[in-house]
């Protein structure tokens, strides 16, 4: 009977490093207590994979296979580099001493160990811009082009926050450890505000010609997933946080048309929304609100699911909405959230009544420089025939704009406001 | 690992921190065989720069940067890790008026203690 094909094999692995990679690196973490360390053993292991596998077949356990493979390359290297550094042979000395049958592969470490990867990423003594940038490299596995090319920074640059950053966490002794019970909701709200910063960072990308890159957004929900499976108490705000990532990228089809151009949610095509992801994000919205301990998260998700189920623009909820942003207010009472509220308000009360909030709140000095408060007063103004006022509000927006779809939209909705 | 915990805060504001909440804390501390060492600094209108440059000491009044949060003191302790270390620099005193600058010591080379 011939062998595997080597390029069978090649697909193999290929498909095996994608589902296993990130596990095996935080295990190889927790086993050699170093980063460096740890990324250079994976790639042994899989080296040796791709070297082995071929002829000997792929292992039953092939995570545990590279875990091991990989702990051994460790050592070998720190051996070669031991007979320089006297500190060098000790660590290698202390590897080996631990037997491979007390390593502790089983399922659930396997978990935890996940689980302290994510939380050493996003530990809160991190920039939280490195916070993300690690977490997608490490935990997500992308790679350091391909986040370079999602925020529009040089790869040289990210590579050397990443650098930064795993040199802290070895230097200021972050710990890799799972949180214990008192710290772990203030931590897990540093990892959920990760998780959606990149989300949203996918959902509507700050500058640059696309206005929404799915992979971020994909990524950002997949690990918001595996979370909630590695929590053992699944927090609300986890819940709520999944829950409103799910429904906001149910309408991702609809949100731009075939030019990339922006689709505002009164003139999307509803039946572009993806039903399934909504059920489901329903359901979790409903799950979390009847805890009694949600958050932000879980509102904002109540909102966005009030939006979903209308059939129609014109079947909106309205005053459910506004009922849902004073909730909102009162937990996190920011003025990007009140201005949200101002827009609810018109579509309850009519242009008048939002455009007063709206102003109410500029006058005070908020929001200026922030372009959506001066679109929305525009499209405001246009809805009650003040043309005029319109135009320069629009033309205000137009000034703040960074984003290429948006300038376009902001443009258009000028031509069209001739009075 | 040693960590070194920097007190900072502007000092009207330092003032009002109540010497005997800092004893106490301080006992405790080195109680718990946490603390190599601890004090409180003389404002920094003491304070007096040294450098030297071409093997010639300049020596010039005040700190060595003006800023609106000035050195109050320190603590010198041992934690097992940052989160430890931030367990104990956020019940320093005067964390809830000023700031406390976390700090790993570094280990010199060939020096031996």
């Amino acid at each position: 009977m011939p062998g595997p094909q080597p390029s069978d094999i090649g697909a193999r692995v290929g498909s095996i490093y994608r589902e296993e990679s990130r596990r095996v690196l935080a295990t190889l973490i927790r086993l050699l207590g170093d980063f460096y360390l740890a990324e250079e053993a994976l790639h042994d292991a899989f080296a040796a994979a791709m070297q082995q596998w071929p002829s000997e077949g792929v292992p039953e356990n092939a995570r545990a296979w590279l875990v091991s493979t990989g702990r051994f390359k460790a050592i070998d290297r720190l051996r070669r580099r031991s007979r320089f550094d006297a500190s060098v042979r000790e660590m290698a000395h202390g590897l080996e001493s631990v037997a491979e049958h007390e390593l502790d592969l089983d399922e659930s470490s396997v978990e935890d160990d996940h689980l302290r990867l994510i939380f050493t990423c996003c530990h809160p003594a991190l920039a939280p811009e490195t916070r993300v940038a690690l977490t997608l490299r490490e935990v997500c596995g992308l790679t350091t082009e391909e986040i370079a090319s999602a925020y529009l920074v040089k790869a040289s640059t990210l590579a050397q926050r990443i650098v930064r950053a795993k040199n802290k966490i070895r230097d200021a002794g972050i710990p890799y450890e799972i949180p214990s019970a008192k710290d772990l909701p203030g931590r897990l709200q540093s990892v959920l505000k990760v998780i959606y910063l990149f989300f949203n960072e996918g959902y509507s990308a700050s500058s640059g010609e696309e206005a929404i890159r799915t992979d971020l957004s994909a990524e950002a929900i997949r690990l918001a997933r595996q979370l909630l499976q590695l929590l053992r108490n699944p927090d609300p705000e986890a819940v709520g946080l999944l829950a409103l990532m799910l429904l906001n990228d149910a309408r991702r089809q609809a949100r731009s048309n075939a030019a990339g151009d922006l689709v505002l949610l009164d003139e999307q095509d509803r039946s572009l929304w993806d039903q399934a992801q909504i059920a489901e994000g329903v359901k979790l919205v409903e799950q979390a609100l009847r805890s009694g301990r949600f958050g932000a998260y879980t509102l904002q998700a109540a909102i966005s699911a009030v939006h979903c189920e209308a059939p129609r623009a014109e079947d909106t909820d309205w005053p459910q909405i506004v009922a849902l942003y004073d909730v909102l207010l009162r937990i996190e009472p920011n003025p990007v959230v009140e201005l949200n509220r101002a827009v609810a308000i018109a579509m309850r009360d009519g242009p008048a009544a939002g455009l007063a909030q709206i102003d109410a709140i500029l006058e005070r000095g908020a929001l200026v420089n922030y372009q959506f408060a001066h679109s929305a007063r525009a499209e405001l103004l246009r809805r009650m025939g003040r043309t005029q006022a319109s135009r320069a509000a629009y033309q205000q927006a137009l000034q703040l704009a960074e984003q290429e779809p948006e300038r376009r939209f902001l443009e258009r909705r000028l031509a069209q406001t001739v009075g | 690992m040693k960590y070194l915990c920097l007190v900072y805060g502007q000092e009207e504001k330092m003032a009002t921190v109540d010497d005997a909440h800092c004893v106490a804390f301080d006992k405790q501390l080195r109680d718990s065989g946490r603390c190599h060492a601890s004090d409180a600094l003389q404002p920094v209108h003491t304070a007096t720069t040294v450098r030297v440059r071409e093997g010639e000491v300049h020596v010039s009044d005040g700190p060595f940067a003006e800023t609106k949060e000035q050195l109050a003191g320190f603590y010198m302790i041992e934690a097992e890790n940052l989160d430890e270390a931030i367990e104990i620099a956020s019940q320093i005193p005067p964390a809830t008026i000023g700031s406390i600058e976390v700090r790993p010591v570094r280990q010199l080379e060939g020096r031996t203690l």
